[in-house]
């Protein structure tokens, strides 16, 4: 059953040192970050942190990694021209990196979710990252053996709620947030806005009420700074 | 195969043009990061092309600007872009299931190196002090039906990108159909490299830079 909870340190209660912890978000969308704040409040350390990126500028998950409580990222895309946090931790040697393709994250990260033990995908083969794997040709296309990825906990963000958690996102800070949230032991949202029960259009609901454990509102989120024109 | 001699390379908006112009009418596409992304300044409306991108928009419109710009609707390249009329959203697994699964049929992207086969390096520079970051790319290189690529045909060193063997890290094998350079324009099938245009140079003389020889261009 979905909790409302008060604030978002109430929400982040529980996570303990050498968790595995998904963190929903491409870049700035959708990465919850004032759930990552009062994360950063707890003092824990050594955790595994599964998101697309390796952090943006100074906020969210990059002031998580430069206040040192992440010892291992799992991500698809940490080098961007604002992952200077990142950069530095990861040439002193202080945060160690598995790089993972998107679309294999994703799907191990959905996998994890879905009771899927482990599956082939085209993704890789015959490059260096699935060197030395097992492999599989099946009607003639070759496959690499991929495992799923689960969290002790998922950090996401959506748009709306409603009491009973079920959950609507906005645009593309979607995301990785409603995989993510069917893969965690504990899953904690926070949201623009809570809605009595009936209040989200069946229709229109992304991730259902039983995937979410704890939702926070926090009504005005950091977004980080205004997007660089192209 | 002709041999435009009467003028210089391609520049980067008429290598931008001429990819554009072949893209089918009503293709889904996905424009990679970087170079890529000038190809649909030259779509025209009556192609009626869908751009996909992997962050979760299908229906991307163009980059946006002043108050159209939102936090929260943005490309791969984390641009801000508009969404046209019939856009969808959907979640990161979903993005990559309509790649890998075949659906998209147009794929254009940059490269380091592309090798006679097709093979595609264009994630890593094997720098060993390099921060490796794959993000899409090995997706985005064997989902879609075709996949085109955009370089210039030699680095600043004047070494030749179009080689027989890469040698960078390799994003996928046997998956560039198409390659679109400054000085050519390549077909790469299983039978090898068919030049099907040059620009201010003569196919024997690419041949000669590149140390490749390249196969009779089928009837285009």
């Amino acid at each position: 059953m979905s909790t409302l909870v008060f604030d978002a340190d109430e929400a982040v209660a529980g996570i303990r040192d050498g968790a595995t912890v998904l963190i929903g978000g491409f870049g700035y969308a959708g990465q919850p970050i004032e759930l990552i704040d009062a994360l950063r409040r707890t003092g824990v350390r050594d955790l595994t942190v599964i998101n697309n990126n390796a952090g943006n500028g100074d906020i969210g998950l990059a002031a998580l990694l430069r206040d040192g409580h992440v010892s291992r990222i799992i991500c698809s895309f940490p080098r961007q021209d604002d992952s200077w946090v990142f950069d530095d931790l990861y040439r002193a040697g202080q945060v160690e990196l598995e790089v993972v393709p998107q679309g294999n994250l994703a799907e191990r990260i959905r996998a994890g979710g879905a009771g899927i033990g482990a599956f082939f995908s085209p993704t890789g083969v015959g490059t260096g990252l699935t060197a030395g794997r097992e492999q599989r040709t099946i009607e003639g296309r070759d496959y690499v053996l991929e495992y799923p990825l689960r969290g002790d906990f998922a950090l996401i963000k959506a748009h709306r709620a409603d009491e009973a958690g079920n959950l609507v996102y906005r645009k593309t800070a979607r995301n990785f947030n409603p995989v993510m949230a069917t893969a965690a032991a504990v899953t904690i949202a926070q949201v623009e806005a809570i809605v009595e029960t009936g209040g989200l259009d069946p229709e229109t609901i992304v991730t259902p009420g039983i995937y979410i454990d704890r939702v926070v509102e926090v009504s005005s989120p950091e977004t980080g700074p205004p997007p660089a024109p192209r | 195969m002709t041999e435009h001699l009467d003028r210089g390379p391609l520049s980067r908006q008429e290598m931008a043009a001429l990819v554009a112009g072949d893209i089918p009418v009503g293709a889904f596409v996905n424009l990679g990061i970087g170079q890529p992304t000038a190809v649909a300044d030259h779509l025209r409306p009556e192609q009626a092309v869908v751009l996909h991108t992997e962050n979760g928009l299908l229906g991307m419109g163009r980059a946006a600007v002043g108050s159209e710009i939102d936090s929260e609707l943005i490309n791969a390249g984390k641009v801000p872009v508009i969404e046209n009329p019939g856009a969808s959203f959907f979640h990161s697994a979903d993005s990559f299931a309509m790649m890998r699964g075949g659906h998209l049929d147009v794929c254009v992207l940059g490269a380091f190196q592309v090798s006679v086969r097709g093979d595609l390096a264009n994630w890593h520079t094997g720098d060993p002090n390099a921060i490796p970051a794959v993000g899409g790319a090995m997706e985005l290189a064997i989902g879609a039906k075709q996949v085109f690529v955009m370089m210039t045909l030699f680095g600043r060193d004047g070494s030749p990108k179009l080689v027989r063997e890469c040698t960078y890290p390799l994003t996928a094998v046997a998956c560039v159909s198409r390659l679109y350079t400054d000085c050519a324009v390549f077909e790469i099938t299983g039978e090898g490299v068919a030049a099907l245009a040059t620009y201010g140079v003569t196919c024997a003389e690419l041949e000669q830079r590149t140390g490749l020889e390249f196969a009779a261009a089928a009837a285009a």
